[in-house]
């Protein structure tokens, strides 16, 4: 009997992966259509304009990749950190600082673009990597807890690239009347795959990185450290893992990747410059699809192309249906919520398999309450 | 020896518990008479703490009947239990660190003055503590109520669980290995206590698995396997041998068998070694010991005389203030983990769940856990699975580790599994010093022979070996050396054989040589 | 001048300050039971929202024949009653489905800024909801005539006082009473409170959803008092700021009040600044003084109501004191150079605050031991 449970064992967790988070995105519509029916608009009719401007032409599904694109790499940089035991929501800061980073090596260098995308590219990694790096220092050296100290820089890079792009900021560009920089050098852009088209390498990159990750995590020792690290943090000292140094990479690494997206949305976006209110919201986006990815890279990039589809779809259900687009945050929450207490949608549909959460990362580990 | 003529004041009958894959309690019968101390005897997993967590309302069983005073009860929550005179003093202490004695006792039944709020009255702290006070006179136990329980040693504290179920009015007391934190003098002066309480009218259920304090203590002797009832009997009747086989089920060698040790060279010199606690208080005051290759130095001592901070420094986790250690000569003080275990050192921790395994990993990555990152089992970076499983499968078999498979995650084994992947892993590499903390603790009998098993062989191969323990008789049956710790020092040295168990009881008191003399 | 500038800064932070105090109250109901709840700024925002909303619908509603008041009066009780309501949420989450409890708060965060933002822009936008204003200044007869503290102290609209009233009254709770004791042992250890008979996971349902009435009490002084009518995303971080104040106030709401004091300054510093009539440089100074002054009487007042006065500490007090006092004093006659800080800079005070604080108090303050790890009974 117990042999036969063991072969039932990876289809049972391809049950819980796939078939709950199906059944939470199905729950959280439903529970959306409530609030568009009580704004008076037509769910049917949202959701209907929602999927097709997803994927109704080609060049909707290009816009649905290139919104996905961000996503699965800044949730990758989440998920990583979740499984280092760390809570990441800088994501949105980071990215911010990565496209500054572009901005300034993609308007100022002159190389060819050989040359010039990869040291863009890599100045979006550093910027996002040190701003990451420093509330992971602060958790190493001190214990303050990551969470507050994210948001707090995010707040605080969000206004300091305000006033970069204000009035008299440095990075301002001279001749335009709103908060907006330069565009950046055509060397600095990324090529576009299908001619005609706004398609660029970004998605192969993303889905380059999507495996680098999980080679990464669960193929290197460092993979090994950081899961250690995330799962129990007295047995990783008790294995001579250096924790700090750690922690402080593990950051660095996520922010990073968030720092990548966001040169990314420089290079590939026209009009290829950063303004205000560029990149808003894809932090938390990243925090979703991360979770929503069960912080599995592969997970993650098909929460991302969820979300991404939800995202382009957006306008157009704004257009047809009347539905502001914020109503995809709410269902982002919601599928959220559902995911993470799966145990909501299994009683709800009656799903009776009992999982041991063995690879249950305990974030609230750590607040700087008691004596650890 | 049954009275006839005096109702039990507890009986259990036909008591069943499941959990989810093993059958707890299986129809256990028990009866307590009044002003009796009954022994409850059985090895770890014998269903004694569940039987007792059924009795004080902590779990309900799933058949059964309970009877207090020949009526029949049932008990829901601990108020229930409570309520009818029943009180359980925890083996894991259930007192809040951060509160006052009296803080601790007064929850649940908080005594107020002035307006009456309901629950928003102000707490009476002053009577209580006077109450506290007088109730601890009558016991002869000396406490002060407005003490914060982080600040009492272990023996106090274990006083105050004592007062506590007294203060709520139990006149049935369960006990659940109390004595497992006392020295052998504290453990004598505990049962004073408690014949002074049964003197007084109590009646006492007292767990434990240590065979030699039953005979001493008990009126009369309940053993359980398994979950059952294998039979009750007195001190008398029986002996320790007897015991031991009823417990297990078999014939058990109380004592491991171990030939003489040809000890070495020095491997480990450890030399005035000062090391501070994380309350920055000297916690180790100047040790100093050596142990050669192919011996066992065992460590005796209550807990909380510096031995965890000790281990600690020797096995990199924590930086000593002052003072030398060395390894086969070279100066080691203050290495970090990895640097020691690349040199020679293992270490099989204290708490097997919280600093010796990932629970969420799978066997097979737990048992590389401390040479993932050495050939065949990584190259630049990148690991090699197939060494790792490789290295699981043979590693299982060697040790007969109970598992469906290696990529079974490791919360799902018993304790004694668990333990044998720590104790594979150590040992699977070339080792000078293997250090040891409470090896065996919470295991059942045939895990524990096991280990002692290969704690003696490593020994027998030229290991040297720290062992830190405090089980008194896992000292005496497996050292060749014994030093006491008491206060951060060690403070007498013996080998095993001039040693017994009063004398060692003494020095971890901290009485000296010629106060044990006189 | 001078003085009118210290009046004005001190009332000001007493203003800012408030939302974070009733924050770090939901906090410290939360986390002294062992649930950690990073959700308050989610909280908050949606009792602001509602507050708002539920003032002015009854105005509308009622065609205005009712004071405005009373409006103000039904938008406060719609803001608690949201604020409980969303706390049971989280309390749902996290007690009964033992969701990690920072996940927990995250999603709460995520749909309060979806809500109130998809329904401010079908609703409130369109319509022009306006707000009916805001409560009165209400200042407390004789005392506040007193010179200096009376303007500071006792000038000032209803729910700051009742802010006070509150931080009193949630020290005697906590310390001094049983359900307090409770409180602080289901969240220390609660296998200890369970074995006395304590329903654990209730005590903590109980004073999670307390605890949302206090965040919406945060909510919803943000628009009863500051500025009458609701603005997306208008608490931008005061959440996870109240946080901090709790922590670095050692988890009590005494400690909590000055933290948060210390917050509002910075806060009330950089809107002050804005009016580009005063040396920035100067005025810092001047703040510094007053806090490092106001830090050694808030330390003389606490240590003299817990009756310990030691010889040492009171000399670092009176440090403290006087060395305030020079500064503030001595920065009249001192030239300083103009130096104008951008606006923007001048609103991350806060937020640098907040991690400096972390960073700097984490370690040395220790939390309810038991916070954050879900309660199984075995």
């Amino acid at each position: 009997m117990d042999n036969l449970l063991n072969k039932l064992n990876p289809i049972k967790n391809i049950y819980i992966s796939v078939i709950v988070p199906i059944l939470a995105i199905f729950t959280a519509l439903i529970l959306s259509s409530v609030v568009i029916i009580l704004s008076g608009s037509n769910p049917l009719l949202a959701y209907l304009a929602l999927a097709e401007g997803a994927f109704g032409n080609l060049n909707n599904w290009i816009e649905t990749i290139l919104k996905t694109t961000p996503l699965i790499i800044g949730g990758l940089g989440v998920a990583l950190a979740f499984r280092g035991g760390l809570f990441n929501i800088g994501v949105e800061g980071q990215i911010f600082v990565g496209s500054i980073a572009s901005v300034i090596i993609g308007t100022t260098l002159k190389a060819p673009a050989i040359i010039h995308i990869p040291l863009t590219l890599l100045a979006g990694v550093i910027a996002g990597a040190v701003w990451a790096a420093i509330p992971g220092y602060l958790k190493a050296k001190f214990g303050a807890h990551e969470v507050i100290t994210t948001i707090m820089t995010n707040y605080i890079a969000t206004r300091i690239i305000t006033w970069s792009i204000g009035m008299n900021g440095p990075l301002r560009k001279t001749t335009s009347f709103v908060p907006e920089t330069n565009s950046l050098l055509e060397t600095a852009r990324l090529p576009i795959m299908i001619s005609d088209t706004r398609l660029h390498i970004g998605i192969v990159i993303a889905l380059i990185l999507a495996i680098v990750v999980y080679i990464l995590l669960f193929r290197t020792t460092l993979g090994i450290e950081i899961r250690t690290v995330g799962l129990n943090i007295t047995a990783a000292k008790y294995c001579g893992i250096k924790v700090n140094r750690n922690i402080v990479l593990t950051m660095a690494i996520s922010g990073g990747l968030a720092g990548l997206a966001g040169a990314i949305q420089v290079m590939g976006l026209p009009p290829y410059n950063f303004t205000a209110g560029f990149n808003v919201g894809y932090g938390f986006d990243s925090l979703a699809v991360a979770v929503l990815g069960n912080i599995n890279p592969i997970g993650v990039v098909f929460s991302a192309f969820l979300f991404g589809a939800m995202d382009s779809g957006a306008r157009l259900m704004q257009l047809r249906a009347k539905v502001p687009v914020d109503m995809i945050t709410i269902l982002q929450g919601l599928i959220l919520m559902f995911v993470a207490a799966n145990q909501i949608i299994r009683g709800i549909y009656r799903i009776q398999i009992q999982d041991k959460k063995a690879d249950k990362v305990n974030l609230s580990q750590g607040w700087g309450g008691g004596s650890k | 020896m049954k009275n006839n003529n005096i109702e039990p004041i507890l009986k259990i009958e036909n008591i069943t518990k499941k959990f989810p894959g093993v059958l707890a309690n299986d129809r256990i019968c028990f009866e307590l008479y009044p002003q009796e101390i009954h022994c409850l005897l059985g090895e770890n997993g014998a269903g004694k703490s569940t039987l007792m967590n059924i009795i004080y309302g902590l779990y309900t069983q799933d058949e059964g009947k309970i009877y207090v005073k020949g009526e029949e009860v049932d008990i829901k929550n601990p108020n229930d239990a409570l309520g009818l005179g029943i009180g359980m003093v925890h083996q894991h202490f259930m007192l809040i660190p951060v509160m006052t004695v009296t803080e601790n006792l007064m929850l649940g039944q908080e005594k107020t003055t002035g307006l009456r709020l309901g629950q928003l009255s102000k707490l009476d702290r002053s009577t209580v503590s006077k109450e506290l006070r007088e109730l601890a006179t009558k016991y002869g136990l000396s406490l002060n109520p407005n003490a914060y329980i982080e600040d009492l040693s272990v023996g106090e504290e274990q006083r105050v669980e004592i007062l506590k179920v007294l203060y709520k009015g139990a006149e049935i007391l369960i006990l659940d290995e109390p004595t497992a934190v006392l020295t052998p003098q504290e453990t004598d002066e505990f049962f004073n206590i408690l014949r002074m309480l049964v003197k007084q009218g109590k009646s006492i259920i007292f767990i434990t698995h240590k065979l030699k304090e039953v005979l001493t203590i008990a009126d009369r002797i309940t053993v359980l396997r398994n979950g059952k009832t294998v039979g009750t009997t007195t001190p008398n009747e029986t002996n320790m041998h007897e015991l031991a086989e009823m417990m297990v089920g078999r014939e058990v060698l109380l004592n491991i068998e171990k030939g003489q040790p040809d000890p070495k060279e020095k491997v480990l010199e450890v030399s005035d070694l000062f090391v501070m606690d994380n309350r920055k208080l000297n916690v180790v005051n100047g040790v100093s010991f050596f142990i050669r290759a192919g011996e066992i130095y065992g460590i005796a001592g209550v807990q909380g005389n510096g031995q965890k901070e000790l281990v600690e420094t020797l096995t990199g986790l924590r930086k000593s203030i002052r003072g030398h250690v060395k390894l086969l000569g070279d100066d080691v003080t203050n290495d970090n983990a990895r640097s020691l275990t690349l040199t020679g050192i293992a270490h099989v921790p204290e708490d097997r769940q919280k600093h010796g395994l990932v629970m969420g990993f799978s066997i097979d990555l737990n048992l590389i856990l401390q040479t993932y990152f050495q050939s065949p089992f990584s190259k630049f970076g990148f690991i090699n699975l197939d060494s790792i499983q490789e290295n699981a499968t043979q590693l299982v078999k060697k040790f007969d580790i109970r598992t469906p498979s290696i990529n079974t995650p490791v919360m799902n084994l018993s304790g004694g599994n668990q333990q044998k992947v720590i104790i594979a892993r150590e040992l699977n590499r070339p080792i000078h010093l293997l250090v040891v903390n409470q090896p065996t603790r919470g295991l059942d009998v045939g895990s524990i022979e096991f280990i002692h098993r290969q704690i003696v062989d490593a020994r027998d191969k030229g290991v040297a070996v720290l062992l830190v323990s405090a089980e008194l008789d896992e000292i005496l049956s497996l050292s060749d050396r014994i030093g006491v710790m008491f206060n951060g020092k060690i403070v007498s040295e013996m080998n095993s054989s001039e040693a017994d168990k009063t004398t060692l009881g003494y020095y971890m008191a901290g009485l000296t040589r010629e106060k044990i003399v006189t | 001048m001078e003085i009118n500038l210290i009046i004005g800064l001190s009332t000001l932070a007493i203003i800012k300050a408030a939302p974070l105090v009733f924050g770090a109250l939901c906090g410290l109901l939360g986390e002294r039971s062992g649930v950690i709840n990073i959700g308050i700024e989610g909280m908050m925002l949606i009792s602001a929202f509602t507050t708002f909303l539920g003032s002015a619908l009854f105005n509308q509603w009622t065609g205005g024949i009712f004071p405005t008041n009373l409006s103000l009066l039904v938008g406060l009780f719609c803001g608690i009653t949201s604020g409980a309501l969303i706390a049971a949420l989280h309390a749902v989450l996290s007690i009964h489905y033992k969701i990690d409890q920072v996940i927990s708060g995250t999603v709460i965060n995520l749909l309060a800024v979806g809500l109130t933002n998809y329904i401010a822009n079908v609703y409130i936008d369109p319509t022009h909801l306006s707000g009916v204003g805001v409560f009165p200044t209400i200042p407390i007869p004789i005392l506040s005539d007193i010179p200096i503290i009376g303007p500071i102290l006792f000038s000032h609209q209803p729910m700051i006082y009742l802010m006070f009233i509150m931080v009193i009254f949630m020290q005697y709770l906590v310390f001094h009473t049983p359900m307090g004791l409770r409180m602080r042992s289901v969240g220390e250890h609660p296998r200890s409170a369970d074995t006395v008979g304590i329903d654990v996971n209730k005590t903590r349902y109980v004073n999670v959803i307390l605890g949302g009435v206090f965040a919406g009490l945060g909510g919803a002084i943000m628009v009863l008092e500051s500025v009458g009518r609701f603005q997306k995303l208008m608490t931008s971080g005061r959440g996870f700021i109240a946080l901090a104040a709790l922590i670095f106030g050692g988890w009590t709401s005494t400690g909590a009040l000055g933290s948060a004091l210390l917050f509002g300054f910075s806060e009330a510093l950089g809107v002050r600044l804005q009016f580009g009539d005063l040396n920035h440089v100067k005025v810092i100074v001047i703040v510094s003084g007053l806090v490092i002054l106001g830090l050694g009487i808030f330390l003389l007042i606490k240590k003299i109501i817990e009756k310990e006065i030691s010889i040492k500490k009171f000399i670092s007090i009176s440090i403290l004191i006087v060395l305030g006092s020079i500064i503030m004093i001595g920065s009249n006659y001192v030239k300083f150079p103009t130096f104008s800080i951008p606006i923007e800079f001048l609103g991350l005070l806060p937020y640098l605050l907040t991690i400096f604080v972390l960073a700097g108090f984490v370690r040395r303050a220790k939390g309810p031991a038991a916070a954050g790890i879900p309660y199984e009974k075995q």
